[in-house]
């Protein structure tokens, strides 16, 4: 059985040093080994910006993409063979400004993989602009006057779409984060992780002292039941979006894979696609 | 008697124009005619005139006509828009209700039939396109039997009380017009077809079943005229075969989901038309980039923007030659035929893993929606060719990569499949290395370039350049792509009748562009013209920017919506004879 260290290749990540994207990179790993993954049974999936080389930085199958289109590249994998583990992975630009399309109507579709989201609500690779996740007020190169746009929700979002697993976690916190990807990733059809995870170059507002100060675990409320979805949406709109740890998982909702007329376990990509000749006449004789 | 005739039928949309001309069209099928159909339409569901236009023939044809010999109207409108194709004693067959009236100057014999209170009678007015359609039949003196087997299969499903009732409108129609004409009209007697039934079906039809028999399983695809038909056929198709259709959120998502699919081992397609194309095309670079197969129809229709949504032009071409920033290996085909349709999405497939590229397969709104007889498609052709896939590849050494960009002598690299023990590697459309590493290496980076701007040297198509080049020395070369083939083939009919000697050429290898083989056709020609359906000349200025002479290359040119008509291209032609140069259509 692979262990995490299988998972690490000899890549020296071109993040600044202190950003968040390590420990989420960590905790892949981590959970990929966990759930008993070998290294060429996980494919990941990503979008552009710095938190989109993590396919790059992880020993497995990586898939590094276009700009918000990791999800739909991650489908078309999963679709293709889903015996693989996909999971798909950006930051809150590629997935909630240019991607967010891709995004709701991937939550909608329901297939089995698991999208982890590096949210530092800030434009990082092309050097601190303002993004869909910045706070009203914020102050970037793009938004000198601060940031007039009202902050996006996420969660809401996810919710509202009728996600069937969302989680949100802290870079810093290692063991919930790595926990919550392993539920995602054994969590029957589409997992939404979004990651505090602060950069450390470009956003001297939401740093690691400050998301220690403002985050809510909902290990506080032993009494919290994620299988609920109002209460769900009521503790993410109390918190301000500041929680972390599972908020809402739906087991009942089968996967698209499994909602698919026909549709086999075994992976469509190893399956024989040459048609017989009975079969081509019967195709033919519609058109006569 | 007769060897071919056009008919159309008009009226509102939505009103049975489609159904009618169906049934028509699938009795004169059984029979072993050869059709070609043409629909005009509008971007609306309900309400606005539409047509139907079929042309009938003992012999191959694949061009509408010029005119018209039976015209089935469901109101005034149709007569006012289309009695003027009507060639001279032609027949107009319509419907008593609204007092139809021949305009002036149209010799034309009009049968006023009550269709709409003939199938009220029966109980609906819906059956009145049976009525007007058992008419315009008995009028040709076809066996009623075989219309009535097609009928049966229409309705089939409805029960055999809604059958029987369609017969009996398709019954009294055909008597009350054979009374008023006193029988069929011995001027449209169709000699006996050969008897062989042909395949009846669309461009989109042929290109879906080719892409199951390329061994295509999924396709993620958003609605767009004139392409959705595809995803319709597939979506009825492909779980029998253990697939399926995506729709989905836009086509951005269609094209990378296809991508990602390819990339992990399934031949995935996606079609579209302009709109759609131009969304894919940051995309198209990635799986350029990324040596990713991917296949992806373009169903061509009027532009710019939304343009004519629903009417012919060629004016992608560009689009697609150039299409995606920074360069990339491509490769465009264009199929002419009903059958192309067919064999050439079985080549795409096996181009796009051959070569690790992404392949268009462009037709125009014509040829994608215009139903016509398709000769027997050969199975034996169905050959699935995986290029250089490789599995059960050797066990991976420390944290060696597997070289999915090796660099090689034809430029193509082993690929293989995620799930593979010994195959990892990494994929980027940022410029990489051999494992797929980003790299910034100007080395590495002008190598790269070139292995894969290399892979497509020298790769031509079937029929990249299909000729028919009687004469040494041609009067005139005729150049055309797409549906206009069958258009320009009967053109120089009547120009040979005239004394004209004309070759004709079909690119259909739009790119990478088939130069050599193009050359000594344009070399022996005397002039040269080529017919596209766009403003701008597209496929013009591919010829005479790679293979020259520019001095004796003309232009015939048609945007108006419409394809072109045989005597535009006949006209034309004359003219450049005549005067040197072509006006535009």
């Amino acid at each position: 059985m692979a262990t995490f260290k299988e998972f690490r290749n000899n890549v020296k990540p071109n993040w600044c040093p202190g950003c968040g994207d390590f420990s989420i990179q960590a905790a892949i790993q981590r959970a990929a080994a966990n759930v008993g993954l070998e290294p060429e049974q996980l494919a990941v999936v990503s979008g552009i910006g710095c938190s989109g080389r993590i396919s790059g930085y992880i020993n497995a199958y990586g898939f590094h993409g276009i700009h918000g289109r990791a999800l739909p590249i991650a489908q078309g994998v999963k679709l293709a063979n889903r015996e693989l583990t996909v999971i798909a992975s950006g930051g809150d630009g590629d997935g909630f400004a240019i991607g967010m399309g891709h995004t709701v109507h991937a939550i909608r579709r329901n297939l089995n993989l698991t999208y982890i989201v590096m949210d530092n609500q800030i434009y990082g690779l092309t050097k601190g602009q303002t993004s869909p996740r910045s706070a009203e007020g914020f102050k970037t190169k793009s938004t000198p006057e601060g940031s007039i746009e009202s902050t996006l929700s996420p969660l809401e979002i996810a919710m509202s779409a009728g996600a069937t697993f969302v989680a949100q976690s802290f870079s810093s916190d290692l063991k919930q984060l790595t926990s919550l990807i392993e539920q995602g990733i054994k969590h029957e059809g589409f997992s939404l992780i979004n990651v505090f995870s602060p950069c450390v170059t470009f956003n001297k507002i939401n740093t690691y002292d400050w998301f220690k100060e403002n985050i809510v675990n909902l290990e506080q409320f032993p009494d919290y039941d994620p299988t609920n979805r109002v209460a769900a949406m009521n503790k993410i709109m109390e918190t301000n979006g500041m929680l972390t740890g599972l908020i809402y998982q739906n087991t009942a909702r089968k996967s698209y894979e499994d909602l698919v007329a026909g549709f086999k376990q075994e992976g469509l990509a190893k399956q024989n696609v040459k048609i017989t000749q009975d079969e081509f006449d019967k195709l033919v004789a519609e058109f006569k | 008697m007769i060897s071919q005739l056009s008919w159309k039928i008009g009226g509102q949309q939505g009103e049975g124009v489609e159904s009618t001309d169906r049934i028509f069209s699938t009795a004169l099928n059984r029979l072993g005619y050869y059709l070609y159909g043409y629909r005009h339409f509008s971007s609306r569901i309900k309400g606005g005139h539409t047509n139907n236009k079929i042309r009938i023939s003992t012999h191959p044809i694949r061009a509408i006509s010029d005119d018209l010999d039976i015209l089935v109207a469901f109101d005034q409108e149709s007569i006012d828009l289309n009695a003027k194709e009507l060639r001279s004693g032609g027949v107009i067959v319509a419907d008593a209700k609204f007092n139809p009236t021949i305009p002036d100057g149209i010799d034309a014999r009009l049968f006023a039939v009550p269709i709409t209170a003939m199938a009220e009678e029966l109980g609906t007015s819906l059956m009145k396109n049976m009525v007007a359609s058992g008419a315009s039949w008995a009028l040709l003196g076809l066996p009623l039997e075989v219309f009535n087997k097609a009928v049966e299969e229409e309705f089939g499903r409805k029960g055999a009380a809604i059958v029987e009732k369609n017969i009996e409108a398709v019954k009294r129609g055909a008597e009350f017009v054979l009374e008023q004409a006193g029988g069929p009209l011995d001027e449209f007697k169709l000699e006996p077809a050969d008897g062989k039934q042909k395949l009846f079906m669309i461009g989109n039809e042929a290109i879906g079943l080719g892409s199951i028999a390329a061994g295509c399983r999924l396709m993620s695809a958003y609605p767009i005229t004139p392409a959705s038909e595809i995803m319709e056929y597939l979506i009825k198709k492909l779980p029998k075969f253990g697939g399926t259709v995506v729709q989905t959120e836009d086509e951005i998502a269609a094209v990378t989901m296809a991508i990602g699919a390819n990339y992990a081992g399934v031949r995935t397609m996606t079609a579209s038309a302009g709109p759609g194309l131009a969304l894919m095309m940051e995309a198209i670079g990635l799986a350029g980039m990324t040596e990713t197969p991917l296949v992806i129809v373009n169903t061509q229709r009027g532009g710019p923007s939304t343009g004519l949504p629903t009417k012919q032009e060629q004016s992608d071409l560009n689009a697609m030659v150039y299409g995606t920033h920074g360069e990339i290996p491509k490769i465009v085909i264009a199929p002419a035929t009903i059958e192309d349709c067919f064999y050439d999405t079985l080549e795409s497939f096996n181009l796009a893993e051959q070569y690790q590229v992404p392949v268009i397969l462009m037709t125009d709104l014509q040829l994608s929606l215009g139903k016509q007889s398709c000769e027997p498609l050969d199975y034996s052709k169905i050959d699935i060719k995986r290029g250089k896939l490789v599995t059960d590849v050797p066990a991976l050494e420390g944290q060696s990569l597997f070289k999915r960009y090796e660099f090689t002598e034809d430029g193509v690299s082993p690929r293989v499949l995620p799930g593979e023990k010994g195959g990892l590697h990494h994929v980027t459309g940022v410029e990489h290395d051999e494992v797929g590493r980003p790299s910034e290496n100007s080395v590495n980076r002008r190598q790269m370039m070139d292995k894969r701007l290399n892979k497509l040297n020298d790769m031509y198509i079937r029929d990249a350049v299909r000729a028919d080049a009687p004469h040494e020395n041609p009067d005139l070369l005729i150049i055309g792509m797409g549906s206009t083939g069958g258009t320009i083939d009967q053109a120089r009919q009547t120009l040979a009748g005239e004394g004209v000697a004309t070759n004709h050429v079909t690119i259909r290898q739009i790119h990478p562009f088939p130069t050599k083989l193009l050359k000594p056709y344009l070399q022996n020609a005397k002039k040269v013209i080529v017919i596209e359906n766009n403003a701008t000349a597209q496929l013009a200025s591919q010829i005479k920017m790679n293979a020259g002479f520019a001095e004796k290359i003309e232009s015939l040119l048609k945007y108006d919506g419409n394809p072109f008509l045989p005597s535009d291209v006949h006209k034309a032609c004359k003219e450049l004879i005549k005067d040197g140069h072509v006006q535009r259509v």
